[in-house]
């Protein structure tokens, strides 16, 4: 097939699922911490809420489109631009799953296989700094300055660990482009435990992962490290100023940038879409079970409903995971779709831990978060991939 | 510091699954406009006016109330009950018995000091109305229906005419 249409269709693709990404993991967000508070979160839009992201993009729109008289304009518009442009063009070298045949036509599923894939996930994600401190110093406002100063800061400072922690796999994948990092994680040890990096010999890369993690929270603004924007030291720090759909860019900003920073810590440390232990186990039933049993919770619950809405709601749901769990059954679709699973489940799950954290910790000090930087991750993350540099020379040999 | 960064660690993973424990409890939300919410028994709502045994009304206009409130906003008209015409269990019954709500304070004091129990605080909270004039509630509006299997009381029927 043209090579244009075919980019174009994925483009569609890959840019459809990631916006609906975006906006329902604020629901899922919302609804989480709600429940983490004893409440039940979002429930007058649709059933169960499922329509407020429609709602709130809708509000987002109409709302009045301010541009306050003393900012610097040309960077004041400029900066949600270049934050959301960055925060969505890095999806773009993310591999969702290996080649696939759909009616005859073979391809990756991924947008574009760069060589140096993990470089540029690194270089966009530097460059999206500028978004936050250009908005911060364009909005002419002390509160704003003070986010964008501590966000450039403190976006720098994370950058240091953060690369580290992703230098130590790829001394064991030996390869910077994405897909080949995934292929490297294929296989079992003694028939079971997967070759994920987080266990791959000769250095499992379980202290990586975390030291990854900790600077993924402080790179992506969120909480306990969300100093640009501590709401009640700073007003809401960088984008105090903003309003309308320039504020929606900053939002869309920081949530793809957490949806791309989970799907690479799942490509670098969790092996991508390989299964965690090997198909000749059963591994392949696996999401026909986990829908099958969703399906059953919500039947169970939708017939002894807790509110009398559920009643209607929750066996739909169960019909819906029903099927799911019939799609993964079909053989014909399951080598598109157990991939997808995969990937999508390890990266969901580190959505959620993202959230849940955000549910628990309360914020650092900014002293404090400066000092974990500098005297105790970039400390570790270097003595790590020392380590990890000398298991693997000594491995090869 | 390997004892700190362990601690710490501990200290993260315990708040974690609290806040995981927390989730998967019941919600306490209430679910008011689509289910009645839930008060406690002494919650002071709107007032109700009580009946006895015999479905005769327990006031027998004794404008304690009325004296009680702070906000003087309980009106009563009295008149004597007679043979033929027996509200209330007592001499007189409230002809008229309005409460305005625009200025009730849900103090309490009227319930307080009714020697018959007749005025009550109900769980009543929706009183929101588009007009002052219908904050004023009267006392058919208030008084509690006449119980299951009791007689009803005499109904007091218009002066015959000629009298």
């Amino acid at each position: 097939m043209n090579f244009f249409l075919l980019s174009l269709i994925k483009v569609g693709l890959v840019a459809a699922v990631l916006m609906t990404t975006l906006a329902y993991l604020q629901w899922v967000e919302r609804k989480v911490i709600a429940h983490i508070q004893l409440r039940v979160g979002p429930s007058r839009v649709g059933p169960h809420g499922l329509l407020q992201p429609l709602a709130d993009v809708i509000k987002l729109i109409t709302k009045e489109d301010l541009i306050p008289a003393h900012v610097n304009k040309f960077f004041y518009l400029m900066a949600p631009i270049l934050a959301v442009a960055l925060a969505l063009t890095s999806i773009s070298v993310i591999p969702f799953g290996p080649q696939i045949n759909v009616f005859g036509v073979e391809t990756y599923m991924q947008l574009t296989d760069l060589n140096i894939g993990v470089l540029v996930l690194l270089a966009i994600s530097g460059l999206s700094v500028y978004g936050i401190a250009l908005a911060g110093w364009a909005s002419n406002n002390k509160y704003a300055l003070l986010g964008g100063l501590r966000a450039s800061a403190q976006m720098i400072s994370y950058e240091l660990p953060l690369a580290l922690a992703i230098a130590s796999p790829l001394l064991l994948h030996n390869s910077l482009s994405l897909r080949e990092i995934v292929n490297a994680q294929d296989g079992y040890y003694f028939g079971f435990l997967a070759r994920w990096a987080i266990f791959q010999m000769p250095m499992p890369q379980i202290f990586a992962f975390i030291l990854f993690m900790i600077g993924a929270f402080a790179e992506t603004n969120r909480i306990p490290f969300d100093l640009p924007e501590a709401e009640n030291e700073l007003v809401a720090g960088f984008h105090t100023e903003y309003s309308s759909m320039k504020f929606a860019a900053f939002f869309m900003a920081e949530y793809a940038n957490m949806i791309t920073i989970c799907a690479l810590a799942t490509i670098l440390f969790l092996g991508g879409w390989h299964p965690p232990f090997p198909v000749e186990l059963g591994s392949g039933y696996v999401p026909s079970a986990i829908f099958g049993m969703a399906a059953a919770i919500a039947l169970f619950h939708g017939l002894n409903p807790a509110r009398p809405k559920d009643r209607f709601t929750l066996p739909v749901f169960a019909i819906a995971f029903f099927g799911l769990a019939i799609a993964f059954a079909i053989p014909v679709l399951n080598s598109i779709l157990l991939p997808l699973f995969w990937f999508a489940s390890k990266t969901g799950f580190l959505l959620f831990l993202f959230i849940w954290v955000r549910g628990t910790l309360p914020r650092f000090r900014y002293d404090q978060l400066m000092r974990f930087a500098w005297a105790w991750l970039f400390p570790v993350s270097v003595v790590h991939l020392f380590a990890t540099g000398l298991l693997v020379a000594l491995y090869s040999n | 510091m390997i004892d700190e960064v362990i601690g710490s660690a501990s200290a993260i993973a315990k708040g974690l699954s609290i806040t995981l424990k927390e989730m998967l409890s019941p919600t306490v939300t209430e679910d008011y406009p689509d289910a009645p919410p839930k008060f406690q028994e002494r919650f002071r709502g709107r007032h109700v006016l009580e009946r006895d045994e015999y479905g005769l009304e327990k006031c027998v206009a004794c404008f304690l109330c009325a004296a009680a409130c702070p906000a003087d906003c309980i009106y009563i008209a009295a008149e004597e009950n007679t043979d033929r015409v027996r509200i209330s269990g007592g001499e007189r019954y409230a002809s008229v018995y309005n409460i305005d709500y625009n200025r009730c304070i849900f103090c309490g004091y009227c319930v307080e000091a009714c020697p018959t129990d007749a005025i009550t605080h109900g769980h009543g909270f929706e009183l929101a109305a588009y007009e002052t004039s219908a904050l004023i509630l009267r006392k058919e509006q208030m008084l509690v229906p006449v119980p299951e299997g009791v007689k009803p009381p005499v109904i007091k029927e218009p002066a015959p005419a000629g009298h």
